[in-house]
């Protein structure tokens, strides 16, 4: 590969991590008080906005509803500000559907959706600053907005994008790495069950490096879910005195 | 005209006691409460492996075998008897249709409300339809919850003259959770406007009606202008609300009475600015636990 050296011989990337490292995780939830729930995250330079609403009656089609379970109604945009680049990204082109979907996929794996028949849930995810991972940073924000809004969960969902450079995985990786063309893999896993909610991955990799690939995205996405943690029951703890007094 | 800016700090909480930290009730999704199997599960929990598992992130409240984790935040869990105030956002055959902020809209049967006119009478198809006339959609309505459907929607009644379509006043939307569950949620306050505190976080201001107009139903509305003085009393009360409620305060006729007594020395947009708030909700909660020893 031209010019760039993903990885050093010493085993530091381009930004000084070692291989298994995550980048800075800093949430915050509660951001606005007029949504149900939701929640910002940054993960290094990557910054994401959640929003959720519901469970509430369907709007829109009613022909949607679920007779047992709640729809669950994801959509996701990225401001355009957010790349290096300056572009304007209209609603509903092919690639924010398609990670739309995704996070539906993602979260109806996680939410209890059979405790609310004939609703709806909305997500809405905006990338403020993207430098990378930006599914995994969705879903990360995305699951602290649903917590906030107290919709019961089987577990926290955390993503993790990991890649594959010198017979090496590199956890959470950045833009400068994402487009330096390494195979990466996304990954969004029930960390407390170990179930995996999502798995993508569009580049080309031999199949006896999947197994450990897949290891080092579940290991990065635990880590993950120890600062979430931490996030939610700081959280927990504040609202509760403030409520109690 | 001069305006107050500045800049996005971060809220420090007043009074935030150590004690608190590291309780051993607060729980988060997927935390295992208990693997005895003797307990039974309630709302917020679920069997994972013969685990009794947390799914929402809350306070973890027992009742003998019984469970339950409480979210901090939820929307409206709605209960018979339980005062709504609520916007109609459809209008079908033989019902309305409710947002109340809970998990489905409610309905509203043609046959639960008291029609213009009084005195009990059959529903005819004429009835149905002129629904529009008396309730169309966009209108606010004050209602009792009568009873709960199966998949947890509310059916409403309308049934006394306290409740039906509420006319000149203002809508202040709140967490549920902050309304203490009293005898009455219909309060004329001494300050000189009314209040509807719903069980579902809508509070409803309005100005004192002068007589109770008993022919009408509940359907007639008053167009009379109201002065600036009731005016200048509800937005205080509309300020004080949002003060209660940004520090978690619960809210009732004394708690809120209280709030307007303290703010009085304030100009009314003054109220919302952090350290008037704090100061007034101070006050406030001062001259509760005065009231209450």
């Amino acid at each position: 590969m031209a010019g760039l050296e993903l990885l050093t011989d010493q085993g530091y990337r381009l930004d000084g991590r070692k291989a298994t490292e995550l980048r800075k995780v800093q949430a915050r939830m509660g951001v606005f008080a007029q949504a149900d729930g939701s929640a910002y995250l940054e993960q290094g330079n990557t910054k994401a906005l959640a929003v959720v609403y519901g469970p509430h009656e369907m709007r829109g089609s009613r022909s949607r509803a679920l007779h047992d379970r709640a729809v669950i109604n994801c959509q996701y945009s990225m401001a355009t500000f957010s790349t290096a680049e300056r572009k304007r990204r209209p609603h509903g082109d092919r690639k924010s559907t398609e990670m739309s979907l995704h996070l539906k996929q993602t979260f109806e794996a996680a939410v209890m959706t059979q405790l609310f028949p004939r609703s709806q849930i909305d997500i809405y995810v905006k990338i403020l600053q993207s430098d990378g991972g930006n599914y995994s940073v969705c879903v990360n924000a995305a699951t602290l907005a649903v917590i906030d809004a107290g919709i019961p969960m089987r577990d926290y969902v955390c993503a993790c994008t990991v890649g594959f450079v010198d017979e090496t995985p590199l956890a959470d990786l950045c833009y400068a790495e994402e487009s330096g063309g390494v195979s990466s893999l996304a990954l969004a896993l029930l960390p407390r069950g170990g179930q995996i909610a999502l798995v993508q991955m569009d580049a080309r990799l031999h199949q006896d490096h999947l197994e450990t690939l897949i290891e080092a995205a579940m290991t990065a996405c635990k880590g993950v879910s120890k600062v979430l943690d931490e996030v939610v029951r700081q959280h927990l703890q504040e609202a509760s005195v403030l409520s109690r007094e | 005209m001069a305006v107050d800016m500045r800049l996005p700090t971060v809220k420090n909480s007043m009074s935030l006691s150590v004690s608190a930290a590291g309780r051993k009730d607060l729980v988060v999704p997927g935390d295992v409460i208990t693997s005895d199997t003797g307990f039974m599960r309630g709302h917020g929990t679920y069997v994972d492996e013969d685990k009794l598992t947390a799914s929402v992130a809350g306070e973890v409240q027992r009742v003998d075998k019984l469970i339950c984790v409480r979210p901090l935040k939820t929307r409206f869990n709605g209960e018979v008897g339980d005062v709504v105030v609520g916007r109609i956002t459809e209008v079908q055959q033989k019902r309305w249709k409710v947002e109340t902020n809970s998990r489905l809209d409610s309905v509203l049967l043609l046959s639960s409300v008291n029609l213009p006119g009084g005195e009990l009478r059959r529903r005819s198809a004429e009835d149905e339809l002129t629904m529009r006339e008396y309730l169309h959609e966009g209108d606010l309505i004050s209602a009792e919850v009568q009873s709960v459907f199966s998949d947890g929607a509310l059916s409403l009644h309308t049934r006394s003259l306290k409740y039906g379509k509420l006319g000149q006043g203002v809508l202040v939307q709140l967490s549920p959770s902050l309304i203490k569950r009293q005898k009455t949620h219909f309060h004329n306050l001494p300050c000189g406007a009314s209040i509807v505190l719903g069980n579902n976080g809508f509070v409803w201001l309005y100005p004192t009606p002068r007589q109770q107009e008993e022919e009408a139903g509940g359907f007639y509305t008053s167009l009379e202008p109201v002065s600036l003085s009731d005016r200048e009393v509800i937005s205080r009360l509309r300020n004080c609300l949002l003060a209660l409620a940004a520090h978690k305060v619960l809210l009732y006729d004394t708690s809120v009475l209280y709030c307007y007594e303290s703010s009085l020395q304030h100009q009314v947009k003054d109220i919302l600015k952090p350290e008037v708030m704090e100061e007034i909700v101070m006050l406030t909660q001062q001259k509760l636990l005065e009231q209450e020893s």
